[in-house]
């Protein structure tokens, strides 16, 4: 595959996940090495060997998941590495300086002396920034930068990109999100399985155009729904408190209500009380206060097993810490929940013929793409993995499923897929709590949005009175 | 052959037996170190444990508290439990079940063998229970508690068999517990030798505890909260229990090592009567890569060494303590596969890395 990127320019890389964006990445950063081809830089081939090549020619890099140590401080962090000593002891007077002057000349604001530990995400961000900046980058790369940050954050990130692009350096974006490439990107390289499908520009291409070359065929940007029909109220949640694993409160007096045949979406910045709340509605999480009550009946004291034997689902956030077991089969973790129950197992014995026609019939009704049910997930791609958890617990007909990130590291396709699942699954009566980080996939699904900013609700509004900007100043808690 | 079948053979036959030759390689260099031949040494070795009169016997005599102990850690490992404590549970199992073998009088033979093995189970599952029941209630890392509890059980064990009244038998030069009522005794499957019942009762707990981790919904449990206690504890699995159950299941098998080393081999117990198996059973359950049938071959290798090695020792005048270095060096090579796969050459070229990365890749969409 061939890309070049120019001086002064935002080169957008757009591609779904495991199309080859990352790891194209890693080898310019010398995190991988090439099999073949080469790399030139300023116009010389280069060899990449290592980060430390790759930051001596000027390029930085800013990984999705932050590379900070918590506890240090935000000049510590920058420094780190690359300390100004005074013989042995590094000067962080100096290096606090230095890091005051960077954040002027780009507009990233940051106090040098606060612990990482304090800051929100939006702050760790541009703390990798300025410690990218601070060795010396030419070219910075951000690995889906947008992805954990509000709205408003997000417009703060472009101010700095076109603040860096002004003097004359470039940025390589990579991204899976149409709208922000057409905002921010001076040209754009497509990528599917691997390859370069196309190099184009905002100009030239729409967003629907890109959208179906990232996926290799035309892709239904809207999510067609018909208006809710609420029924009956299924969930009612009572002034609950729970806390978080410091014994900090996560979640804080919430109260709400989800009635079957709606989707109630749940929109915040992660790490707001969003998995505490879910963890504490699935019996993984004590409550320290309040009630749950499902179909009128208080589940609060009751173990998860029992919540999920009776009629509760939950697709965890977190598809490999919570909700697979890679090292088990398909068919295996499709009863995870129910291994122990007939017909997947009389007395202690598990019945494999029971167990293998549920599976088969779970991966034709989900379209799990799979060989045979015996396969290890751990062979699955997300998009297929994510389907199986969806498939198990849509499968045991559920009164209500808790659906965390549902669509979370996932392809448009099983993306397109599993929302269907879930207004399909509304439609026929379903009451979905909906968490997710991801703005757009709240406001496209919910007949309901409740905002959660530092564990509380901060509001719950109607679909039709919850706006993008509305909502994104509610999760920035500015309300 | 698939990539899945060609990792298989090379994690479950060639790497131990890779591993093995390599120890007994490191095993000769530290045998020309001290200034004796190998050869010589390893030929003792090799007669002391099948040749020699009543030796093959023998090996299968010391195979079979292997067996049975492997079992057992094997079963922790496959719950993500390391349990250092299969020592002191065969320890505790040898007492409890000595103390009902040499209570009971003059019942038939049907009843006084399942009695004392049952008395022996209970102890040593009892005694894993206390570890597990730390770890799931307090988070107490079961290698910690197992190995304090492994001097406890030292300590009590010898408090118990040295105190007259307690279990000490009247009228002996050497501490020991009386000896166990006669029709406990197990019976000697091969006339002329020590082989006795116990070396089939082992065997035959190999399917069973295969069957218990891949066919029943215990198993099931036990290996999902050992890859994934966060996706176990999700599905409603409780990780607290499955874990206690898994020590006890792994303590029973321990407790029933011991009881049946002391029904078929010493009928009364001093206090030095493990003598290292259940330390040795580790490496056994690595070496078997925590798969019932593989504990087999790990376990006969074992009791082989452990037979051979005294034969050995006054043969050729070997410390017999070299065992012990084969034995460390079969189990460094066991735990870092990498090294036998550079052995072999196996290590993967780069290009095939990226035949890897595409398979990842998502399916396409039609």
């Amino acid at each position: 595959m061939d890309l070049a990127v120019e001086w002064g320019q935002v080169h957008a890389l757009l591609g779904e996940n495991g199309a080859g964006k990352s790891t194209l990445m890693n080898v310019v950063y010398g995190l991988v090495r090439p099999d073949s081809g080469e790399i030139a830089f300023d116009g010389q081939p280069v060899q990449i060997r290592g980060p430390l090549d790759a930051i001596r020619l000027g390029i930085g890099m800013v990984h999705q998941h932050f590379m900070l140590i918590p506890p240090l401080t935000v000049a510590e962090n920058i420094v780190l590495g690359n300390e100004i000593a005074n013989r042995g002891v590094v000067d962080l007077d100096e290096a606090s300086r230095k890091v005051d002057e960077l954040s002027g000349r780009f507009g990233l604001e940051v106090n040098p002396r606060e612990r990482i530990a304090d800051l929100s995400v939006g702050l760790q961000q541009r703390v990798e920034i300025l410690k990218a900046l601070y060795r010396g980058a030419r070219l910075l790369i951000l690995d889906e930068p947008t992805a954990v940050l509000t709205p408003q954050e997000i417009r703060g990130l472009f101010d700095v990109v076109r603040a860096l692009i002004a003097e004359g350096k470039a940025v390589i974006f990579i991204t899976h999100k149409l709208a922000e490439v057409m905002e921010i990107a001076d040209a754009i390289t497509v990528m599917r399985r691997g390859q370069v499908v196309a190099t184009t520009s905002p100009k030239e291409a729409t967003p629907s155009d890109l959208a179906r070359m990232m996926v290799g065929r035309p892709v239904l940007l809207r999510v067609d729904k018909k208006p809710a029909k609420p029924g009956k109220g299924v969930l009612s949640i009572q002034d609950l408190v729970v806390m978080d694993d410091r014994h900090h409160v996560a979640v804080d007096n919430v109260s709400l209500e989800v009635r079957a045949g709606e989707i109630v979406g749940v929109a915040g910045v992660e790490g707001n009380g969003q998995n505490e709340l879910m963890e504490a509605l699935m019996g993984l999480r004590p409550i320290r206060n309040g009630t749950v009550k499902v179909e009128g009946t208080d589940i609060s004291r009751t173990t998860t097993h029992e919540r999920l034997r009776s009629g509760l689902g939950l697709i965890p956030p977190d598809r490999h810490r919570m909700g697979v077991v890679l090292e088990l089969s398909v068919a295996d973790n499709l009863v995870l929940d129910d291994h122990d129950h007939p017909p997947y197992a009389r007395w202690f014995i598990r019945q494999f013929d029971a167990i293998r026609s549920y599976a088969q019939r779970l991966i034709k009704t989900f379209d799990i793409r799979v060989q045979n049910p015996d396969q290890l997930v751990s062979s699955l791609s997300g998009g297929n993995q994510q389907k199986l958890v969806v498939a198990r617990e849509l499968g045991t007909l559920p009164k209500l499923l808790i659906a965390g990130q549902p669509t979370r590291g996932v392809d448009v396709g099983s993306i397109e897929f599993i929302h269907r699942q879930l207004l399909s699954e509304r439609d026929n009566g379903l009451a979905v709590l909906l968490v997710s980080s991801e703005l757009d996939e709240v406001l496209s699904l919910s007949d309901r949005v409740a905002v959660i900013y530092r564990g509380k609700l901060v509001a719950v509004l109607d679909a039709s009175d919850a706006d993008r900007e509305r909502v994104g100043l509610l999760m920035a808690g500015a309300a | 052959m698939s990539r899945r079948a060609l990792r298989w053979a090379f994690s479950a036959v060639l790497l131990p037996l890779v591993s093995v030759l390599s120890g007994f390689l490191v095993g000769a260099l530290a045998i020309l170190a001290a200034g004796a031949d190998p050869i010589q040494a390893y030929l003792a070795l090799f007669q002391g444990a099948f040749t020699n009169h009543n030796a093959f016997a023998e090996t299968l005599v010391s195979t079979t508290p292997y067996v049975l102990l492997g079992l057992s850690v094997a079963l922790g490992f496959r719950a993500g439990l390391f349990n250092i404590g299969a020592e002191g549970q065969f320890y505790v199992g040898s007492l409890t079940g000595v103390f009902v073998a040499y209570s009971i009088h003059g019942l038939p033979a049907v009843i006084e063998i399942p009695l004392g093995l049952l008395g022996g189970m209970a102890g040593g599952a009892l005694w894993a229970s206390i570890a597990g029941a730390l770890k799931a209630r307090f988070g107490a890392h079961e290698v910690i508690t197992t190995i304090m509890l492994n001097y406890v059980s030292f300590l009590v064990a010898s408090y118990l068999v040295d105190t007259p009244g307690l279990m000490l038998a009247p009228n002996v030069s050497t501490p020991r517990t009386p000896d166990i009522d006669p029709g406990a005794v197990l019976p000697i499957i091969l006339s002329g030798s020590r082989l006795h019942l116990g070396f089939i009762l082992a065997l035959l707990m190999v399917p069973v505890v295969w069957f218990l981790i891949e066919r029943t919904t215990i198993g099931f449990r036990l290996r999902a909260v050992g890859f994934n206690q966060g996706a176990a504890r999700t599905a409603g699995i409780s990780v607290g229990w499955t874990i206690v159950l898994t020590m006890a299941l792994a303590g029973g098998l321990a407790g029933l090592a011991g009881i049946v080393q002391v029904l078929g081999v010493n009928f009364h117990m001093t206090d030095t009567v493990a003598a290292g198996y259940g330390f040795d059973a580790i490496a056994v359950a690595l070496l078997a890569r925590s798969n019932p049938w593989g504990v087999l071959p790990a376990a006969f290798l074992f009791g082989a060494l452990h037979n051979g090695a005294s034969f050995m020792q006054l043969e050729t005048q070997v410390s017999a303590d070299l065992i012990s270095i084969v034995q460390a060096f079969v189990i460094i090579f066991v735990a870092a596969p990498s090294i036998v796969a550079f052995l072999l050459r196996l290590r993967r070229a780069p290009a095939e890395t990226v035949a890897i990365t595409q398979r990842e890749v998502d399916t396409p969409v039609s």
